[in-house]
This record gives C-alpha cells, structure tokens and sequence, in this order.
C-alpha cells in the first residue's frame, strides 16, 4: 500500500495493527479496535479532501486502470488493436464483448502500473495512432451498432517531436469529431485523471460520470501554477481554481452524474469500486438503450446548451 | 492547454510592447529580423514585414477588409455568455484581466464574425484577435464559433475560420476545455449541410484550438511561417531532451507532414480564398 502524504495517521495504525497481527498470539480485540478507528479515521479524512488532496488519489498508482475495468467489467473481451495506418498505441487500448449481456464496445486510456507496462502503455499519454485507433473502433461500433463505453485516465496527450509530426492536433480534433458522428449511444467515465485535450478526445459521450476522486482539466494544477503564479509551488492554489473535481463539475453542468468510491479511495478497493462503476455504466446503458436512435441527437442537444448562459 | 508560455510568451511580448510603442514612434520594427518599417507601410502590406516576410498579426477589421469583396461584410452581434463562471483569481482577478484587454484592445472578447461575399460566394468568416488574451478560446469564443457555424447554414454559406490562439482559456478551465467539443460540433453542421469549411491558419494557432475546429477544415490554408501544432515546442524540447530546429511546427513544415494543404504569403490569400471558394461552391 502506497500512503499519501495525507495518510500519515493511517499508516502508523495500519503498521499498528499488522505489528499486533505479526505477534505469536494476536490480540483480536486490540485489532478489532484499532481497525475501527482507522476505519473512521479514513472516513473523515476522505470525507474531507481539499482538491489537491483529490489530484494526488486520482494521481494513485494502485488505483484500478483501464485494464482492471475492462476485466472486471466485460465478459468475453476481445482486445482490437492498431490504427491500420502506422502502428498500434497501447496507451489506449480497446476492443469488443459483453457488458452483463449486451454487446459493446469499451476504449480506455491506460498508463500501466509498474516500469515495464508503464512504458508500454507510454504512461497513458496517447500519440496520434492511438486516438486514430480510437476512431477506427469508434467506425466499427457505428457499423455494428456497439454502444461505446470510454475510460478515461490521461495526464495528457503526449507532448512529444514524433506525435506532432503525425499530427497530434488533427487526431484529437478527429477523434472528438468521430465522438459527435456516433450513431449509437455512448458512455465516458473519468475513472482517474482527465487531462485537458488528450482527454476529452474520448470524453464526448451522451453520458458524462467521473469517479468520485477522480479529476478533469483543461491543464495540468503544475501547468496552470506555473503560468499563472509563475511557479509551481501554487499548485494548491491551482487545483482549486480550475474548480477539477468531481463535485465542481457536477454543479458546473460539465458532467452528469458522481460514481461513489469505496472509503478511503479507490486504491483500498479496487473490486468494489470496479462493481460500482460497472453499476453505474449498466444503468445508464440501460436508460440509452431504450431510445438508442436518438443517442446522437441527444448528445449534440446536451453540448449545444453546455457553458450557455 | 494554454501553451504560451513555454514557446510564444517571450516573442509574444515582443509583439504585443513593439505594436503598443506604435503610436508614439511610429516606427515598428520586425520582431523577426528587427527591420524598422514605418507603420503605414507595413499597414499597407497586411503587417507583412517589408524585408523578410515574417507575418505579423494582422487586425480582424483588416482581415474582413482585405478578404470581403470591395471590403463589404455585415459583422454579427454575438451571443453574451457568463462572465466569470469560475470567479478565477490567481494573481490577478479574471475580471480584471478582461476589463484590462477590453480596454487595450477595444473588443469584447477574442473573437469576430462576420459575414459577406468572398469571391462572389456567401461566406461567413470568424477571426481571432491574438491581442485579446493571447486569442485563447472561452465559453465567449466557443458561442461565436456556433454561431458562426449557424449563420452559414442558413445563409448557404461557405464557413471560414481564422484562428491566432495559444490554446483554450486556462481561466475558464473546463467551460473552456468544453468548447473543444463545441466548436467541432458547430463545424460538423457545415459539413452535413454541405458546405465547405475552410480554415486559415495564422500565426500561432496552438493547443486545444488547433486541436478542435482548426484542424477539421475541408481545405487548410496557412500563412507562411505561421506556427501551427499541438504542444508547445518548449515542453515537446523538455519531453524528449533535445532542441528542436527553427521550422519545427510552421506552416511549411506541416505542409510536409501532410497537414495543410497550401502555404499563403498573406498578399495571395484573398485570390487563393477566393478561387478555392469558387470551385467548392459552383454548385451553390
């Protein structure tokens, strides 16, 4: 378990407790006991986050990725791969199976979770190949009428010499485009970080949620602070003026609904959470799928009236 | 998204002190290779530098005027939005930077439209002033942009776009980030209409701007030397550690990529304008 800098108090009573539970006879009470009060100390703290605090959760490396989703979410999954024109970008990864029993299509950004598959999956900051695959699975769900479910979990695009020569703009801005021409219905969930455009590159969707500690910019709080405040160290002062969270967003208008996470984040239950989004995606889908026909009308209605006054 | 700082801010500075030392000196010289012109001259020219041809930019009232046949257009009365949404401070209020701008700039916001004949085809154009805020996109910008889209649907219009923009709005931040979405929207109704889209790019058109609408143009026509590109050349230099060479992200070079389809010296834009409009809307 990693601890945040927040979690100070937690981590002295979970070594507490584990010393207890080493001992040749552990004491079941004296663990029952400083369970709960971890438990409710973690209830607090989480109840309580500053914005910043919520970046750094987001930011977890032991939250659950695209790939725990897709496992835990989708039966029978079929990994599709490559854009057909240059290569294949696994830091976004997609393919088709079964939602409980429905069909779909599920595309996520996916940054890896140790040396080796972070760099395989480039951190989760995509090139142009990879929303251009993105588009190419989009067509295929247009094609075969797959509602499309999109994770999104990007620090950015990748600001890189290579993804700009092939056009890193012009696949975003394709990608979004592809997001509106979606005859079927669509579905995005901000399930860790939204990073400004490498994000809302899949985030047009009829459905709009983000996990509850999850957060969604237009620039990075160390970007902003440090054009903004000319530093870096305003971070903290950059994360609650962009209004990134969940909450601010909500009442902004800018997404439609909050999927709870298990107390003390997502990182202390990934199955529990993987559940509750699973249950929030089924939901929606299933409110969609009774008028499937008008889910691209809807979603132009919803982004027309979005930021009016 | 707002890339500025990393690559533009300091010729951006540049530009912006040497055009407000105008009035005084008269006397301008080129930010690029440092040539005095005097000002009418250069006005003359479309803000072209006399000697080497560096772009400077160039008034949306003297874009209208040297694109617009005979320099007749109407402009549209565009859309108030909310002004603040955020209540964004960081060392300084949004509100007053604003205020500050409308004061320098004259403007609202960082954006006109207007609409006329081009060539003797309708046509709507809409245009950034990089002198408000660096041309950034706001909830403002985003809802001219849509409206834009919409007078040329119902006038049968051919759309155009000029974007001078660092990026999206950092001060707006979400509701700026949601007019990337916006924008492509507005411009997939020209297309289902169809009617062409043709996107000008000026010097610099940059972040969440070229990265929606700017990049999704029917036919793209750049100014020489405009800088055009994703992220900034300062953080691209900062990612893979290495400088990058001086055409990185022009207008030539994405003409090589395969991202632009004609490179303009600004004195043949309204001819080539006009031509491509012509056989686009012979139809019309």
């Amino acid at each position: 378990m990693i601890y945040l800098d927040f979690e100070k108090d937690i981590k002295e009573l979970d070594a507490k407790i584990k010393e207890i539970q080493d001992e040749k006879k552990p004491d079941s009470k004296k663990i029952k006991k400083l369970s709960d009060k971890r438990d409710e100390e973690l209830s607090k703290l989480y109840s309580n986050l500053s914005s910043w605090n919520r970046v750094q959760v987001a930011r977890h490396p032991e939250r659950p990725h695209a790939i725990d989703y897709i496992n835990g979410m989708i039966d029978g999954f079929i990994e599709l791969s490559g854009d057909r024109m240059f290569a294949d970008d696994n830091a976004i990864i997609g393919g088709i199976g079964y939602l409980n029993s429905t069909p779909v299509m599920i595309i996520g950004q996916e940054k890896g979770h140790d040396t080796e598959t972070r760099l395989k999956h480039n951190f989760g900051m995509s090139k142009p190949e990879g929303y251009r695959k993105a588009i190419r699975l989009m067509d295929l769900a247009n094609k075969f009428k797959l509602p499309v479910i999109f994770l999104v979990d990007t620090a950015g695009a990748f600001p890189g010499a290579d993804a700009e020569a092939r056009g890193q703009a012009q696949a975003i801005a394709s990608s979004i485009q592809k997001c509106f021409d979606l005859d079927v219905p669509s579905i995005c969930v901000i399930i860790g970080e939204g990073g400004s455009g490498g994000a809302i590159a899949i985030a047009v969707a009829n459905t709009v949620m983000m996990l509850e500690n999850s957060v969604y910019s237009v620039i990075s709080p160390e970007g902003c602070a440090s054009i903004l405040w000319r530093s870096q160290d305003h971070k903290e002062d950059a994360t609650k003026a962009l209004k990134m969270t969940s909450h601010d967003l909500l009442e902004l208008g800018i997404i439609d609904n909050i999927i709870e996470e298990p107390v003390g984040g997502a990182q202390r239950d990934k199955e529990q959470t993987i559940a509750n989004v699973k249950d929030a995606i089924s939901t929606e889908l299933k409110k969609l799928l009774k008028s499937p026909k008008q889910a691209k009308e809807k979603r132009i209605e919803k982004f027309t009236k979005m930021t009016r006054l | 998204m707002n890339w500025l700082n990393s690559v533009l801010r300091p010729k951006i500075k540049t530009m912006f002190s040497k055009i407000k030392d105008v009035p005084e000196n008269m006397w301008l010289p080129c930010p690029k290779c440092g040539t005095l012109m005097y000002r009418k001259d250069l006005h003359n020219h479309l803000n072209v530098c006399t000697k080497c041809d560096y772009h400077l930019f160039l008034q949306v009232e003297d874009r209208f005027d040297s694109l617009f046949d005979n320099a007749k257009y109407t402009k549209v009365e565009l859309n108030s939005v909310k002004e603040d949404p955020l209540n964004f401070k960081d060392l300084k209020k949004y509100k007053d930077r604003l205020s500050q701008y409308r004061n320098i700039t004259k403007t609202q916001d960082a954006i006109e439209v207007a609409y006329g004949k081009v060539g003797g085809q309708e046509t709507v154009i809409f245009a950034f002033n990089f002198e408000f805020m660096g041309g950034s996109m706001g909830t403002f910008v985003g809802e001219a942009i849509v409206k834009a889209a919409e007078i040329a649907v119902k006038r049968n219009a051919a759309l155009v776009a000029i974007p001078a923009s660092g990026g999206a709005r950092m001060q707006e931040s979400m509701l700026s980030l949601m007019q990337m979405a916006r924008t492509t929207m507005a411009i997939n109704k020209v297309r289902d209409a169809g009617l062409p889209y043709i996107v000008i790019f000026a010097n610099p058109t940059m972040g969440g701007v070229s990265a929606s609408f700017a990049m999704l143009g029917d036919i793209h026509i750049a100014e020489k030397g405009a800088l055009i590109g994703f992220a900034g050349k300062r953080v691209i230099e900062q990612t893979i550690k290495q400088k990058l060479p001086p055409e990185f992200q022009t207008a030539e070079y994405l003409k090589e990529q395969g991202m632009v389809d004609i490179v303009v010296h600004r004195k043949d834009l309204k001819e080539t304008l006009a031509n491509v409009l012509t056989i686009l809307m012979h139809n019309k």
